[in-house]
């Protein structure tokens, strides 16, 4: 066949492409199982790290069902059950109004306290921007927090996944002391209180990013930190009175 | 007697051995008389973007190394089959196909430098150097020897890569391979006299030391001087 006729120019491309869908369908499908594992074992790790638990990869599997003792999904501040938390896709959650958001809750136990993970999913300026902050057993106390992102401006917005912006959580609170929400403000003026953390010079808008993040996606939790917390609650370790002067 | 000079060339040609002079100049010319980089000034983008660190640069030069090599010897195997018309588009859907193949498998078992080298692996895609071996070499040439060019230009690549980001690295980060260099006492911070040069981290850095390099390979290499 004439190898510049139009027929055999058609034939040519059509097979070609079908051969090459044909071998890269086969690698997606047989090495989607390892991507798959891949990027479940870095979920894990970063839900431990809000728990101050650093693990490598490879040993994540473990350390997450050694530490995280339930899995809770919340419509409402009610437990639904059907489905599985760590499944939950917070990008799908936080596109939706808070009374109608799945969330996924994970209650980690670590040197025998409960805290209580919460998944975080935001926008900061060039994309999403998300996270896992972990409450100590009142609810109310950050024990710490991670944030992750996908395309900010490294050494302006990027900075919020190093430990010198994460370090500012611990020991602030997402409830004031009257039991009103406040969420953590990001500000610019240097932070005061328990409720404000320092910004990032240069990131505003990823710091604000931040901000929204916290108080939107924590909101869907207000009601059951502040309540019932389930059948977790415990009240042996709540902050006494003095330490919470000191932290106001 | 025509006919029998042409069959004495046809014997020349095939009894030329694997690693023939020709043949081990296709290796050896894009290291440095032709290298694609400095001298063809080709691929400068990715030379930019991932030469912060070591380790990166060197999954992505031996991507680079796999896709030009492999795909080098595709075209050439297909090179009488493809119609002249839509080659360029024939050249492109080898080179994207195996692009998907190395990101497939970077993610599968390599996932933490897929993630750093993020879309930078996509881009090869568009590193000129390879559609330009395609064009240039591969789809007038023998599979043998369209490989050695392939493999060969991939080292020039690679041979930069890695030279701009090891003085990146150490300069910028006092690591090579992440394994600390500068001694912590050097330090300021420790009371030292020595301080990390952030701006080598930037890719203005990038571009000034690939520069450098052609600076200084002008001024060795007698081919390259130009007269004026």
């Amino acid at each position: 066949m004439n190898a510049n006729s139009n027929s055999y120019t058609f034939i040519f491309a059509a097979a070609l492409v079908v051969v090459v869908a044909a071998i890269l369908s086969f690698t997606a499908v047989s090495l989607d199982e390892r991507q798959d594992a891949n990027v479940r074992k870095e979920k894990m790790q970063s839900i431990l790290a809000s728990i101050k638990v650093d693990v490598s990869r490879e040993e994540a599997g473990k350390a997450f069902d050694a530490h995280i003792k339930d899995q809770v999904v919340l419509r409402n501040g009610e437990k639904v059950s059907g489905t599985k938390a760590f499944n939950i896709s917070m990008a799908k959650q936080v596109s939706k109004p808070i009374e109608e958001r799945k969330a996924p809750l994970y209650v980690a136990e670590k040197d025998n306290q409960t805290y209580y993970i919460i998944p975080l999913r935001g926008k900061g300026l060039w994309g999403p921007i998300w996270g896992y902050i972990s409450l100590k057993s009142d609810g109310k106390t950050v024990y710490g927090a991670v944030f992750d992102h996908k395309s900010e401006t490294p050494g302006l917005g990027a900075e919020i996944n190093t430990n010198e912006f994460q370090a500012q959580f611990p020991q602030k609170a997402v409830f004031g002391n009257n039991g009103d929400f406040t969420g953590i403000k990001v500000t610019k003026k240097p932070a005061k209180g328990p409720h404000q953390v320092d910004g990032i010079s240069g990131g505003t808008i990823t710091s604000n990013g931040v901000q929204k993040m916290i108080t939107d996606c924590v909101a869907a939790y207000k009601s059951f930190l502040k309540t019932d917390k389930g059948s977790y609650a415990d009240n042996s370790n709540l902050p006494n009175e003095s330490e919470l002067a000191i932290a106001e | 007697m025509a006919e029998a000079t042409e069959t004495l060339e046809k014997q020349k040609k095939q009894s030329e051995p694997l690693f023939g002079k020709k043949n081990r100049r296709l290796i050896s010319d894009p290291l440095n008389d032709n290298n694609p980089i400095t001298v063809q000034v080709l691929g400068i983008c990715s030379a930019l973007a991932i030469t912060v660190k070591m380790y990166p640069a060197l999954v992505m030069s031996l991507s680079v190394l796999f896709v030009m090599g492999a795909g080098n010897v595709i075209v050439s195997l297909m090179r009488n089959l493809i119609p002249n018309r839509i080659r360029i588009i024939v050249q492109l859907v080898v080179v994207a196909s195996l692009v998907i193949l190395v990101d497939q498998v970077l993610k599968a078992f390599v996932y933490d430098v897929s993630k750093e080298l993020s879309v930078f692996v996509g881009l090869i895609i568009t590193n000129c150097i390879i559609m330009g071996r395609f064009e240039a070499f591969a789809l007038t040439n023998k599979p043998w020897k369209s490989f050695l060019d392939g493999v060969g230009n991939a080292f020039g690549y690679a041979w930069i890569l890695l030279a701009v980001a090891f003085f990146r690295e150490l300069l910028g980060s006092g690591t090579v391979f992440g394994l600390q260099i500068i001694p912590d006492s050097w330090y300021l911070d420790a009371g030292g006299f020595y301080s990390d040069n952030g701006l080598m981290l930037l890719p203005p850095m990038a571009l000034i030391t690939v520069g450098v390099i052609i600076w200084v390979q002008r001024a060795k290499n007698s081919k390259l001087i130009e007269e004026d």
